[in-house]
């Protein structure tokens, strides 16, 4: 288990917009290494939005994200593995023709897909089109994209939509790897990650509580 | 240098999987050319003159219909926003999507060239220089396209506005590039046409990924 570069994020007074609505100002958090935030709050409280603002997607409306621990002359983009909504699959590329892209694009060996198809379940079928997946597949699929990119900081939106329970327990235990390994992870998430690892809460509109 | 190249395979192998996404462009290349002695008659001395033109208006038309695959799929699926977190540069990206996207929208019109040729009753000659013109320019219209198509990409049913844009933009590649050909030149003014052409598209070549890049980044905003 190879360790993960120690980063460190801190979100300073955030607000957040979407077109002209101001969704949740004033959030502020710091994430060390090894540990792991929930984002809480209902639909449209702004959760996705603040996790783009993270991912440097959004611009913010105030305040400022920065990641430290890195080269500081270097770009921080690449500390950060999203894992989103929307998939970034292509139907038409086979299972591990996407994989291997990612790994590619992200300067990781082709080997390094095999592992995270196994880890996901999705070895059995990493020939077929990865059109014919279901939507947990997919979303599986996607789970072995954020393995390959091996990035230190996780932000993850709903990392269990979709996912069976057994889904959700590899949720679970691939965020208390990332965590053991010295990553760092902020989920936006309805449900309890069930987690090994202690979590703080962040909801959106009220004051960070420590569980 | 893999992940460069990792873009440019994923490109080729989608559109070559969809089968008839590239070829589409190919037969809208060939069936303008098909048209024309139609339109303006069979006389064989006139469509001969007006031959470059056509291929370049072909060429020019059938490349601009295409640019709205360029970052479609990519930003639908969600992979646009990903590819910014990649360890290769978006800048990087875009130029390696506009290499793919020669290769997918230009080469085979180059290579359909010869149909048009026939056609059109060019000689050897004529035809040869429209392929070096063609060779020379279209990078240049895809490097502009690519400006066109990133700019646009957060515009749901954008389709027609990127080539709209760019229109106007790219006259410069059809003056030189149908000026390389035209008929009857003598060799001086030809070769002086050929060379703008190259710097127009060199230009263009080393900018576009940058601009398109800016576009990019501020476009979910």
């Amino acid at each position: 288990m190879t360790p993960l570069p120690p980063r460190t994020l801190k979100l300073d007074a955030l607000a957040g917009k979407r077109g002209e609505k101001l969704l949740f100002s004033g959030v502020s958090l710091t994430l060390a290494a090894g540990q792991v935030a929930e984002l809480r709050g209902p639909n449209g409280a702004g959760k996705t939005t603040l996790l783009m603002i993270v991912a440097g997607v959004v611009r913010p409306a105030a305040g400022k994200v920065s990641i430290e621990g890195g080269d500081p002359e270097g770009r921080t983009e690449t500390d950060i593995g999203y894992f989103a909504h929307r998939p970034a699959i292509k139907a038409r590329l086979t299972v591990a023709e996407n994989l291997r892209f990612w790994a590619a694009l992200n300067g990781n060996p082709p080997e390094s897909i095999l592992p995270a198809l196994e880890t996901v379940g999705l070895a059995p079928i990493a020939d077929l089109d990865a059109g014919n997946l279901s939507a947990g597949q997919t979303r599986r699929l996607a789970l072995a994209r954020l393995i390959v990119s091996d990035r230190p900081i996780w932000l993850m939106d709903e990392p269990t939509a979709a996912l069976d329970a057994q889904g959700e327990a590899l949720v679970a235990k691939l965020i208390d790897a990332h965590l053991d390994r010295g990553g760092l992870v902020l989920a936006a998430t309805h449900h309890e990650l069930g987690l090994a690892h202690p979590s703080q809460t962040l909801v959106l509109g009220q004051p960070l509580v420590a569980a | 240098m893999t992940a460069f190249l990792a873009v440019i395979g994923r490109d080729l192998r989608l559109a070559t999987r969809v089968g008839g996404d590239a070829l589409t462009l190919v037969l809208f290349f060939v069936m303008v050319g098909v048209i024309v002695p139609f339109a303006i008659g069979p006389d064989s001395a006139t469509l001969s003159r007006l031959a470059p033109g056509i291929v370049w208006i072909a060429a020019f038309l059938s490349m601009l219909l295409g640019l709205d695959r360029l970052f479609r799929a990519d930003d639908e699926d969600g992979s646009l926003t990903l590819f910014r977190h990649a360890a290769l540069p978006l800048e990087a990206i875009v130029a390696a999507k506009v290499i793919a996207h020669w290769l997918l929208t230009a080469l085979p019109l180059i290579v359909a060239s010869p149909i048009l040729a026939v056609l059109l009753a060019m000689d050897f000659a004529a035809w040869e220089k429209t392929v070096l013109s063609l060779l020379l320019g279209t990078p240049g219209l895809v490097a502009l396209g690519t400006i066109g198509a990133a700019v646009t990409v957060s515009l749901r049913r954008g389709g027609l506005i990127a080539p709209v844009l760019i229109l106007p933009l790219s006259i410069p590649i059809l003056i030189f590039g149908t000026g390389a050909i035209a008929a009857g030149n003598p060799d001086g003014i030809s070769n002086a046409a050929l060379l703008f052409l190259s710097a127009i598209s060199l230009v263009t070549l080393v900018l576009a990924p940058f601009a398109a890049a800016l576009a990019l980044r501020l476009s979910e905003d």
